[in-house]
């Protein structure tokens, strides 16, 4: 996997180093159920061993799986998520992340480019200019965390249907994949990414899109749980082969649709 | 003894006698009991991801070990709860099981066997006939199921399912229904466990029929 060893356009190298390290899955985490205490009340319930998790966390993933699917079945292309005023905004819109703010990646506009790679007739990089240059779109739609939470936010960008038809994507095929400054990852459906709503956003509340959210681009999928909403994104390629992402490879559902 | 009380004694010793709790009622009781333990402790620490209230649920009371878990168990889970809900609610309206043993339920007969039931003079003694406690509880019960199905798939959905977060008064309320439709049924599940320990042949009547 050559690509991820290609220097990342605007980022310090150093610092990306930095972040590799917290990257490293906690040794806890690498099963989903962990040990005894993971079914408490089921296993004094029912005295069954199955705590020995093997074959429970086999049938989860395969339950997943088949969610994945249920989940594509009721995607609408057409169905658009709810939206707000400017009114209902969540202020201040939480920042998130699986490092502190301070930790978050600070990546240098003038130097960055987006790269372009896999199933596309045009690889040339993208500058923020090039970008900015785009028709833009705004939406007011709530974010939903996997932890349960919501927040109402601002987003203005490049519809990310129109971007793909820019650059000559072939949208036969199964995915769109995003690789981000932190190194964090994301694997989106290509019907998710063919949405009206899915956006290439530059701006939060009709300002720059400020490092705490992502700068310079976060992809804004209102229909999907806001950890497959990618931020700092350096590269986007078309492929066809699921290249998972940072949380799905820890066990939260691929497809996680709203 | 009348030549009918003499065939039923006959029947009943041959084990023949009609079930209390027919076949399709203690299988989906059962399953239904397993389910909805795994769907309260993996639903227990998903809650603690992000607690609506100012407490967070002991870790070894919650299914799952930490988020991801707990959603795993939680929408397979959901699998066998809607599908043995469904089961059980077309055979209770197709039998006529739910109007026969859950209905009419009268205000009067709620009072009068609350005051039975809390001063202890409540009978069990024919248990194929429910009690307006019973009745309330158990009807009650049904209804929360559906109210805690319909208001996790608005949280669980709420762009393809927008119409029903709608009707819950939107994602942040329906997390609430969510939340207190659980709170009801944990409840009900702790008077219901209570009264199947405190009579014992109620218990035994969900296992074999009798």
């Amino acid at each position: 996997m050559a690509r991820f060893r290609k220097p990342i356009p605007g980022v310090d190298a150093k610092h990306l180093i930095r972040e590799a390290g917290l990257l490293l899955p906690d040794p806890s985490r690498r099963l989903f159920l962990r040990g005894a205490a993971s079914l408490g009340a089921l296993t004094l319930l029912t005295g069954c061993e199955l705590t020995d998790s093997d074959s429970a966390e086999h049938l989860l993933r395969y339950v997943s799986r088949f969610n994945d699917r249920v989940q594509a079945l009721l995607f609408s292309r057409t169905t658009l998520a709810p939206t707000y005023t400017e009114a209902d905004i969540t202020k201040p819109f939480p920042f998130n992340g699986y490092y502190s703010e301070d930790e978050a990646p600070d990546v240098d506009g003038d130097d960055w480019k987006l790269e372009i790679g896999g199933m596309v007739e045009n690889k040339k990089p993208w500058t923020l200019a090039e970008l900015n240059a785009l028709p833009q779109e705004k939406q007011i739609t709530r974010h939903v965390c996997v932890e349960g939470w919501s927040a109402i936010g601002s987003w203005t960008g490049v519809r990310l249907s129109e971007f793909l038809k820019r650059i000559g994507a072939d949208t036969r095929a199964k995915y769109v994949w995003f690789q981000c400054a932190e190194g964090y990852s994301n694997t989106i459906d290509m019907p998710t990414a063919l949405h009206p709503q899915t956006q290439l956003s530059l701006q939060f509340a009709d300002k720059v899109l400020p490092r705490s959210y992502g700068f310079p681009m976060k992809c804004r999928i209102p229909t999907k749980l806001g950890f497959k909403n990618p931020k700092y994104i350096t590269a986007l390629y078309v492929q066809n082969n699921d290249a998972g992402g940072y949380w799905e490879n820890q066990g939260y559902n691929w497809f996680s649709g709203l | 003894m009348s030549a009918a009380s003499e065939q039923i004694d006959a029947r009943i010793s041959e084990g023949r006698a009609p079930a209390i709790h027919p076949a399709w009622v203690r299988v989906t009781h059962w399953i239904n009991a397993l389910a909805m333990i795994v769907m309260i402790g993996s639903g227990w620490q998903i809650y603690n991801a992000s607690p609506l209230f100012n407490f967070a649920f002991p870790g070894a009371i919650t299914i799952g070990g930490w988020l991801a878990g707990a959603l795993l168990w939680h929408f397979a889970a959901m699998w066998v709860l809607a599908v043995n809900g469904l089961v059980y609610l077309v055979l209770g309206l197709a039998t006529g099981r739910f109007s026969r043993k859950l209905l009419p339920i009268t205000p009067g007969a709620v009072v009068s066997d609350t005051k039975a039931a809390l001063t202890g003079h409540l009978s069990h003694k024919d248990l194929s006939v429910y009690n307006a406690v019973q009745k309330l509880l158990y009807l009650g019960v049904i209804i929360t199921a559906i109210v805690i199905i319909l208001s996790g798939l608005s949280i669980w959905k709420p762009v393809q399912f927008q119409a029903f977060t709608a009707v819950f008064g939107g994602y942040e309320t329906a997390r609430y229904v969510h939340f207190f439709a659980m709170a009801t049924i944990v409840a009900f599940l702790v008077i219901h466990v209570v009264m199947a320990l405190l009579v014992p042949r109620s218990l035994r009547a969900m296992v074999t029929g009798r």
